[in-house]
């Protein structure tokens, strides 16, 4: 699905866990997420922790929508 | 003496459970454990399972060193014959630690290996390093995988030849041998082009390399006035499903307006997804589409606007042809509505 989103002329970042898979896809812009059940969370945290740790992820997710890549990039957080 | 194997396997394959068990860390077994025994079956005493490794599918995706370690570890004592995973058929997270296993174990401990799984598993992707029987999308196509994964399994105990993927019924790895042709090449060359002219099916000799590479858009310029897209294959839907997205092999996705939507919350939302735990998703939908922080963005100015729709589908055993075409519409409707850059999220 990124890669038809790109196709169109839309920067897509993928958030996901498996980042291997995403790299398989297609991808360029990636981000690694949490876990399976939970990419953008983490209910072993409290809520304020978590939604902290959501905000890193998804800024990460911004600063590679506006970050110029060339080639499939992982964007560690 | 017969060969002595051992079989990798999933929790669900193990019948440990479903989703709610996925987390399970390797565990040992003696014997052969569920799909095991068609193998055990089929080898007809000249070969047994010895040992069955059982790991939960999101702990070796999330766990991947740890859970290699521990397998290779137990591998290398038992020292078997040949190492045997799935078929894991269009299981995801299975088929990819199928094939990354056994790469490790070949690569490794120097054993022969084998797994089986659908075309379009991402595991399959290992194809050219790791052999891997084709089988069905789904568990039912075990009658058929059994039986072709253990004849090739017999062949690579003994160290006999392998005949082509398409006799031997393992996907192309891209090695080539050279053998003699029955007919010279002008005659089944003219015999492939009286076919086509006929519409009559024909197979090439040399079919061409497929590389479905997308180049990467040129970054946002200026995030404070963009309109920025959430989309997931995580599922996320309101409560109820009214689309009815299927929780596996997805026929369609869904388009839903959160204008003024500040956060999603479990009255409101829930996910279709039948591939993961849903527990967490539905406790928080956040945590699969981040409504939440996005809003919080907004606010700050650090987007310009968080677009009025998201667009959603379950990515689970989903046709690839499906999702690319999902994704083909859908993109040209957040193209046509000025969306700037879209956040897709997976599970």
């Amino acid at each position: 699905m990124v890669k038809e989103i790109e196709r169109a002329g839309i920067p897509v970042v993928h958030v996901c866990t498996v980042t291997p898979i995403s790299m398989t896809v297609g991808a360029n812009r990636i981000v690694p997420a949490i876990a399976i059940p939970h990419p953008l969370g983490n209910p072993a945290l409290t809520p304020e922790e978590e939604y902290n740790l959501r905000k890193k992820i998804v800024n990460r997710a911004l600063e590679a929508l506006t970050t110029e890549v060339k080639d499939q990039t992982i964007f560690e957080v | 003496m017969s060969y002595r194997v051992v079989h990798y396997i999933n929790q669900f394959f193990a019948q440990i459970g479903g989703e709610e068990m996925a987390h399970i860390a390797p565990e040992l077994r003696e014997g052969a454990v569920g799909p095991g025994t068609a193998f055990d079956a089929a080898w007809n005493g000249e070969a047994k399972i010895v040992n069955t490794i059982i790991c939960g599918d999101s702990h070796f995706a999330e766990h991947e060193k740890e859970s290699k370690a521990q397998i290779l570890a137990w591998v290398k004592e038992i020292n078997p014959d040949l190492f045997i995973a799935g078929p894991a058929f269009n299981a995801g997270r299975y088929g990819y630690a199928c094939a990354n296993i056994a790469l490790a174990v070949k690569e490794e401990l120097g054993i022969p290996v084998l797994t089986g799984m659908y075309e379009e598993n991402p595991g399959a992707d290992l194809k050219d390093k790791v052999l891997i029987v084709a089988t069905t999308n789904n568990a039912a196509g075990m009658r058929k995988a059994a039986p072709t994964m253990a004849k090739l399994a017999m062949k690579l105990m003994k160290g006999e030849k392998l005949g082509a993927s398409c006799e031997d019924g393992y996907m192309n790895n891209g090695i080539r041998v050279n053998f003699f042709e029955k007919e010279r090449g002008s005659r089944r060359a003219v015999k492939m082009l009286l076919n086509k002219l006929a519409d009559k099916p024909f197979t090439t000799e040399y079919p061409m390399p497929s590389f479905d590479r997308v180049a990467p858009n040129p970054a946002v310029k200026d995030l404070s006035h963009a309109v920025v897209a959430l989309c997931t294959s995580g599922g996320i839907v309101p409560k109820g499903n009214p689309d009815h997205i299927e929780s596996s092999s997805a026929s369609h996705y869904g388009e839903y307006c959160i204008a003024g939507v500040e956060n999603l919350t479990p009255d409101k939302y829930e996910t279709a997804h039948g591939g993961y735990d849903p527990v967490y998703a539905n406790e928080d939908p956040d945590r699969v589409l981040p409504v939440d922080v996005m809003r919080e963005f907004e606010r700050e100015g650090k987007i310009g606007k968080l677009h009025d729709y998201f667009y959603t589908t379950v990515g689970n055993g989903t046709a690839v042809a499906n999702a690319k075409k999902f994704a083909a519409e859908y993109a040209q409707k957040l193209k046509q509505a000025g969306v700037n850059a879209v956040i897709m999220t997976s599970t």
